[in-house]
């Protein structure tokens, strides 16, 4: 007797009872579908925190003027005064672990080009030409302003594309005069688009000119509110942290027990938190869903043990008839198999649709996986054949004649 | 000098076993219960040739079952030989058991034992989907099996769809359609009505008569017995009588005489 003929009697078998197979299959499909729903919005939700890690730049630490948890942060972004277009100098040249160092000036003010105006929501910021390369943001069109531009303050900028949108519509802004607070600035380029930040500010909404002129032509200050600091590898931003707070503490003259008039905070480490939480849940999740699945491999065993029993006489006439003991045993294992098996396919399905359900309903990220789903139906496939077997070999070794005589 | 003995007492019996059908040699069963042990048989020893018709009959208790389970080979005996078409079966494995059932025993029992939910041809299949039978062969021969016991207008029903009688003809179909040795009925008629018990004889006679069948069938009935050629009596575990039927009764004249009345038991599908 060959597979193929096993496998048809086994099919039959279970078509004989439908509604008890489709209720055995539906635990497999229920825990199947939660695995692959749950897995799909763990990793979604470490998908999108990881792209906003490389969203926020290379590697990168901020350091704000003013202490954390005096004035400084209730005063707002920046609002002390002690940090020195010389500090960031400092940092990038003496801090091993720092690659490149911008400062950050932020003002806000009205934009004009011809008769168009427009406010950009993420403001007008001052930097320096490290910019690009800080935030890993490339341009578009046109370049970035040079070292000289910063040298010499010169009225130049670089536009967002959601500020290139309104207020140069269909026209190439690369060469423009635009008014920024009343004072011309010649467009030197357009940066790519970045999209929204997590806390959904438009990033794009934005103009940047050098520092020195943020600084003597619109605030006249000579501090700068922040600085964007690029250390040399992901792992380097614990090392960048420490040196940056050491070398700011010396150079603020700030003896033992006196606070930082600065904050430095590590966005790397910050995201990477977030993106090791989201793997605990999805972690998580998919246990919870793993135990649903097993429940269900349970549910298989406890049908299949019930069925042999109750399928005790058939089995006694199959055997009668001349069924060798392992073709009774394969046929229950395929039985139990092809439960789980189409289990899983339709489990398969039922999570890919719960996964689209509710990224679109809740707006949840959720990324479905080839590997979860491939998981899922090994996984099925072994549920059917461990929890199939012992009940397969139960059927195997009964007595003919015991099993005929069962009532 | 007693191996020689021995020896040629085992020659004289191969030939012997070589041209029955069936040779039971010094059969005993012992079953153990906790310490007891109950002899079910006590040394039986019985020939069947091809082409015979058999009754066994004793009361109960008397160890027809056992017999018919060692004959179907469902079981083996404790001691002595079965001899089943000149191969003894009383050492081989589970497997091969399995197959020697599959090829060479038709099997109908007193509780029809079909499959449920399975249509008459289905169940009638079943034998030769074992065996390995192509689709096409298995339906030609389960088509003909049920034409020899006159259900070809019932072939699609499921077993709750036919009445006693017609579920037993169902079951004699299956027991046919692999061309065994013999057929092995266990009160075949136990739970029929008198006049379906005589139908199923008459399917019985007819496939011995027409069609050279070897049929052994345990019965209780003194009746059913006289519609076979030969009749066994066991008792406590021995063979107290064996002697041909001096009249064998035809079945198929009996039906003609009989009523058309009780035709409703059989013909109509009563719930
Ligand atoms: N599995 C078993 N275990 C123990 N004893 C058994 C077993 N099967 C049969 N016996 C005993 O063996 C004896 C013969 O039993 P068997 O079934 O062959 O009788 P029988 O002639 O078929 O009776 P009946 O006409 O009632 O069917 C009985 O005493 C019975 O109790
Ligand atoms: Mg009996």
């Amino acid at each position: 007797m060959n597979l193929w003929g096993t496998f048809r009697i086994a099919l039959r078998a279970l078509s004989r009872n439908k509604l008890r197979s489709s209720l055995t299959m539906l635990g497999i499909i229920i825990g199947v579908g939660a695995v692959i729903a749950m897995v799909g919005i763990g990793q979604g939700a470490s998908a999108s925190i990881q792209a906003q890690i490389s969203n926020l730049g290379n590697n990168m630490l901020i350091v704000f003027a003013g202490s954390s948890n005096t004035g400084g942060t209730r005063g707002g972004f920046g609002s002390g005064t002690t940090l020195l277009p010389e500090d960031i100098t400092a940092i990038e040249q003496e801090c091993s672990a720092v690659k490149a160092a911008s400062p950050v000036v932020r003002a806000n003010g009205q934009l004009v080009f011809g008769n168009q105006n427009w406010v950009a929501s993420s403001g007008i910021q001052g930097t320096n030409e490290k910019f690009p390369e800080i935030r890993a943001w490339p341009m578009a069109a046109g370049e970035f302003f040079s070292e000289a531009d910063v040298r010499n303050a010169t009225r130049v900028c670089v536009i967002g594309k959601t500020v290139a949108d309104n207020l140069f519509a269909g026209s190439d802004p690369v060469g423009q005069t635009l008014r920024v607070r009343n004072l011309p600035f010649r467009v030197l380029g357009v940066l790519s688009v970045k999209g929204q930040n997590q806390f959904g500010q438009d990033q794009d909404d934005t103009v940047l000119v050098p520092y020195t002129t943020a600084q003597k032509k619109m605030l006249n200050i000579t501090h700068v509110q922040a600085a964007m600091v690029s250390a040399i590898s992901a792992a380097a931003t614990f090392t960048a942290e420490k040196q940056i707070t050491d070398l700011l503490r010396q150079r603020h003259k700030l003896s033992g027990n006196q606070e930082n008039d600065f904050t430095v905070r590590n966005l790397t480490d910050v995201a990477e938190a977030a993106d090791q939480s989201s793997k605990i849940m999805t972690n998580l999740l998919a246990s919870i869903a793993g135990v649903s699945l097993l429940v269900g491999g349970i549910g298989i065993m406890n049908i299949m043990l019930v069925s042999v029993t109750e399928r005790t006489r058939e089995i006694g006439i199959r055997m009668a008839i001349g069924a060798r003991s392992g073709v009774i045993r394969r046929q229950f294992l395929i039985e139990s198999i092809t439960l789980s098996v189409v289990g899983g396919i339709f489990g398969v399905l039922v999570g890919v649709g719960a996964s689209i359900i509710i990224s679109k309903t809740l707006n949840w990220p959720t990324l479905i996986s080839p590997v979860s789903i491939i998981a899922s139906v090994v996984f099925s496939v072994l549920v059917g054949v461990g929890f199939g077997y012992y009940p397969a070999r139960k059927a195997a070794a009964l007595d003919p004649i015991e099993a005929l005589r069962y009532e | 000098m007693e191996t020689q003995v021995t020896a040629q007492i085992h020659q004289a019996t191969d030939a012997l076993h070589t041209t029955s059908l069936i040779s039971l040699v010094h059969i005993h069963k012992t079953y153990m219960m906790g310490d007891v042990e109950i002899h079910a048989l006590r040394g039986i020893s019985l020939n069947i040739q091809r082409g015979e018709f058999v009754a066994i009959m004793g009361t109960s208790g008397s160890g027809k079952s056992t017999t018919m389970n060692i004959l179907g080979c469902l079981d083996k005996p404790t001691r002595g030989h079965y001899y089943l078409d000149g191969e003894d079966v009383s050492k081989l494995s589970r497997d091969e058991l399995a197959d020697i059932r599959n090829r060479k025993i038709g099997f109908v029992f007193q509780g029809f034992n079909l499959l449920s939910r399975t249509t008459a041809l289905e169940n009638v299949e079943l034998p030769m989907l074992y065996l390995g039978l192509k689709p096409a062969e298995r339906l030609k021969r389960a088509t003909e099996a049920l034409e020899i016991v006159g259900l070809s207008d019932r072939m699609h029903n499921m077993p709750n769809q036919l009445s006693g009688g017609q579920q037993q003809r169902v079951a004699i179909a299956r027991s046919l359609v692999n061309h065994p040795a013999i057929i092995l009925a266990d009160e075949p008629t136990g739970n029929l009505d008198s006049r379906t018990s005589i139908e199923v004889m008459d399917v019985f006679q007819r496939l011995n008569e027409e069609r050279g069948i070897t049929i052994a069938l345990v019965t209780h009935e003194h009746d059913i017995a006289q519609y076979t050629r030969r009749m066994v009596v066991f008792k406590d575990g021995k063979i107290r009588k064996d002697e041909p039927v001096g009249e064998t009764r035809s079945a198929r004249e009996e039906l003609k005489n009989m009523p058309l009345i009780a035709d409703e038991d059989d013909e109509e599908d009563d719930e």
